[in-house]
């Protein structure tokens, strides 16, 4: 049996996919680990493995007038080194993991993953990142939310590979971010916030919130987020009891023994009430 | 799978299975034993190689994946005047008690100074934060690679 494919090209990684129903590696460094056994012998794969990693047409990042276009195999360091890539996203990344894995751990990877602790993800939620899919016979684009069904599941089919990841570009005045973990360095984290908002005229024009491994996937709820829109800092600060118990209703922490169902829970709707009424209003001023 | 890359400088092949880590491929194929297994699972940077000049831990890499990739270990890095700065550095420091860690801190030093040949005290804990070390505590090696850059001045 042929136990591993490393095409040419983009177009021959597609037809081995059709042909073999492939398990795509990019850096390799969630499957390596989860797919590995003892010392000495190589990683079990039941089905053949593609390498992609090296496939320079899913390792560019591309910028037009309205959005970033990240290759799903661009490494997160390059990622940190690129000029147009933004500030938010890049506080992110400078956090997963430590450096040797970020110079081989791709984005596409944490996104394919769907990993509830996968760290690139609330910031790709709150940005309105999409993803690009495709197969032989198939482009198709869809939003990050509903590209991930569970922890570990995404809509992917078992031809396609995840060629990139568009960001349409915003100007956030304010960013906040906090990733609450055991370790600094490596650990998967425990749970995560990411605020983003513009403010303009003393007034909140665009919000985004979202939570990171709190429940089976990213929260985000717009509907709250539209409350917040148009207030100024006085309005807000009466909002906060309204709008961190909203937010607790649809926080459904998942207890996987990292850390108890109360703690992530009470911890992410502290985070909260932080960004609003520390970071944004004193802000808005 | 045939797999090419060059080695500590010279072009090499290898004939094997391309799920192999590389980790088994340098210390089984070629012998290169400064490439230690700790962890297995990329939590310790024992097994720290450099990749086109970059760190990497080769526990977790397919050799597959490290077709016409430029790889070096410690035996390659060890014949360059880089070396000798952070050996010497590493010496006066007491950055070095059993070694079982050294090799991952010199490689993550080597990657650090190529980018930043004057780094600050956090730069330094970043670049060495994937590295483990169970006898120094950590002080003693940053101030080895403290003195290495400014020792070593004009080498990076
Ligand atoms: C020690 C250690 C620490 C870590 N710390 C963190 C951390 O702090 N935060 C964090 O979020 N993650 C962390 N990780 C996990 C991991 O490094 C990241 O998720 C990384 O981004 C994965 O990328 P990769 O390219 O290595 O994935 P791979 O292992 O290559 O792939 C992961 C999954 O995605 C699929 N896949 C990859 N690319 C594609 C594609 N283009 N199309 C379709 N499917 C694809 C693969 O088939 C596989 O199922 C850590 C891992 C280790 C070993
Ligand atoms: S052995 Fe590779 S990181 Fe520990
Ligand atoms: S010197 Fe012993 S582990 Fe670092």
């Amino acid at each position: 049996m042929v136990r591993a494919y490393r095409p040419p090209d983009f177009q021959s990684a597609l037809t081995i996919m059709r042909e073999n129903r492939a398990i795509p590696l990019a850096g390799g460094t969630d499957l390596m680990v989860s797919r590995r056994r003892w010392s000495g012998l190589s990683p079990f794969f039941a089905k053949p493995v593609l390498f992609i990693g090296h496939l320079e047409e899913i390792k560019r990042v591309e910028i037009d007038i309205t959005n970033i276009k990240i290759g799903s195999a661009c490494s997160l360091a390059s990622l940190l080194e690129h000029r147009e890539i933004p500030e938010v996203l890049k506080i992110v990344i400078s956090q997963m993991a430590t450096p040797a894995i970020r110079n081989i751990g791709t984005l596409g990877g944490n996104i394919c993953n769907a990993s509830p602790a996968g760290d690139a993800l609330p910031v790709l939620y709150a940005m309105d990142a999409s993803v690009v899919l495709q197969r032989k016979a198939e482009i198709r684009t869809l939003p990050i939310e509903k590209f991930i069904t569970g922890p570990g599941e995404t809509v992917l089919k078992d031809d396609e590979l995840l060629t990139s990841i568009i960001i349409p570009k915003k100007s956030y005045n304010v960013g906040f971010y906090r990733k609450v973990g055991t370790r600094q360095a490596n650990s998967l984290s425990k749970l995560s916030f990411q605020g983003l908002a513009r403010i303009e005229e003393g007034k909140i024009s665009d919000i985004r919130i979202s939570f990171g491994a709190v429940a089976m996937t990213v929260i985000r709820s717009r509907e709250i987020e539209e409350i917040l829109i148009e207030k100024s800092g006085k309005e807000i600060e009466k909002l906060i009891p309204e709008v961190s118990s909203l937010y607790s209703a649809v926080i459904k922490p998942i207890d996987d023994q990292r850390s108890n169902i109360r703690y992530r829970k009470t911890i992410s709707l502290k985070l909260l009430r932080y960004f609003l009424r520390t970071v944004l209003i004193s802000k808005i001023g | 799978m045939k797999i090419n890359f060059i080695l500590n400088g010279k072009n090499v092949w290898v004939e094997t299975d391309p799920l192999k880590r590389l980790l088994d491929v340098l210390r089984e194929d070629f012998g290169l034993t400064g490439v230690k297994e700790g962890c297995g699972e990329g939590e310790c940077g024992t097994c720290t190689v450099l990749i086109h000049g970059k760190i990497a831990y080769s526990c977790i890499i397919p050799v597959g994946a490290a077709d016409h990739a430029e790889i070096m270990t410690i035996e390659g890095y060890r014949k360059t005047e880089r070396y000798k700065a952070l050996q010497d550095a590493f010496a006066e420091a007491g950055s070095v008690q059993c070694g079982f860690c050294t090799p991952g801190f010199v490689l993550a030093a080597e990657s650090l100074l190529r980018e930043d040949a004057r780094p600050g005290e956090t730069a330094i804990r970043e670049a060495i934060s994937g590295n483990l070390c169970r006898c120094t505590g950590y002080n003693m090696i940053v101030e080895g690679i403290k003195i290495a850059s400014l020792k070593g001045k004009g080498l990076w």
